[in-house]
């Protein structure tokens, strides 16, 4: 796939972008929500990351396999803490 | 005169590889084995990760308690100091790629500097860490009833930053490498593999930072 070169005036607003989706993610931290903190914390820190590989990494602009390959490393780390989850939250069970 | 111009071609590494059919196929492989790479690291990483998972569900409120002790100030900081060290980095690539010189070497330079900044404030944290008997082992002291479980988080916490701070270190090596090479003008626009695979890993190496920075600073918050 030919190479797409990205305005530095798009990552600049990405990097705009990240700096306030970080103040966000400490000023509610302060917030108390029980469970949902950490579920607002990491929905936050996916958010980030998804823009920091579609548009710093390119994977925006590159063919679908490179897209797969990334997919494909989070789903075996799912696979990875279901397990572990899965052993650890069912010892209790009788 | 083909020759010369093939030689010529090698000597700056935008020969095709007799295995490929063009230079774009090259490339495209190139970025591929790169991003295999980043997902065994995505492995590397998830173990700590799995655990960290683990002790946090059996241990809750030592971990958000123990989490008070870091410093937030610090730690936003070097999380702003990560993320704009990303931004030089694509400014570096986009250098690269347009055949900007300047813009390619001051992209590096800045990037490793933050990059710098950043470890050089992780190692004050440690410091401060260690002043405070936080530092798992023998000397180790945190309050009752939470001083094992909290054990367990700074033990998770010196993994995690650690191993995370260890491809920093590798990371800035790897740009000093990139410097020289740009400075003695072995990249152009058609070729500049080294620069985008070295930037695919500083921006793997920041996300994991992005999920770092909540998990270890913000769990415990609320709480204040």
């Amino acid at each position: 796939m030919p190479e797409r070169i990205v305005p530095v005036k798009v990552y600049a607003k990405v990097l705009g972008a990240l700096l306030v989706l970080t103040a966000a993610t400490c000023a509610i931290s302060f917030i108390d929500m029980g469970k949902l903190n950490t579920v607002v914390a990491v929905v936050i820190a996916f958010v980030k990351a998804s823009l920091v590989a579609a548009i710093f990494m390119h994977l925006r602009y590159s063919r679908r396999l490179m897209r797969i390959v990334v997919v494909a490393g989070l789903f075996w780390l799912g696979i990875l803490i279901a397990l572990t989850m899965g052993d650890y939250l069912t010892r209790g069970w009788r | 005169m083909a020759e010369t111009l093939v030689a010529d071609q090698h000597a700056r590494g935008a020969a095709t590889a007799h295995q490929f059919d063009d230079f774009e196929q090259q490339r495209d492989a190139a970025t591929m084995g790169m991003w295999i790479f980043l997902v065994t690291e995505i492995m590397f990483f998830g173990g700590l990760f799995a655990s960290y998972v683990v002790y946090r569900v059996i241990y809750p409120t030592a971990f958000a308690v123990a989490s008070l002790a870091l410093d937030i100030t610090l730690g936003t900081l070097n999380t702003a100091v990560l993320l704009i060290s990303s931004f030089t980095m694509a400014l570096a690539v986009f250098g690269s790629q347009t055949g900007r010189r300047r813009a390619l070497v001051g992209g590096l330079a800045l990037t490793i500097l933050l990059g710098l900044v950043f470890l050089a404030i992780k190692i004050y944290e440690y410091y401060q860490k260690y002043v405070e008997h936080h530092i798992p082992g023998p000397s180790f002291a945190f309050p009752a009833p939470y001083t094992e479980p909290a054990k367990m988080y700074f033990t998770l916490y010196f993994a995690m930053t650690g191993l995370h701070a260890a491809h920093m270190i590798v990371g800035c090596g790897l740009l000093t490498v990139l410097i020289v090479m740009a400075w003695r003008g072995r990249f152009t626009p058609e070729y500049h593999s080294p620069v985008e695979l070295s930037g695919l890993y500083w921006h793997f190496v920041d996300i994991i930072w992005i999920f770092l920075y909540p998990l270890l600073y913000l769990i415990g918050r609320h709480l204040e």
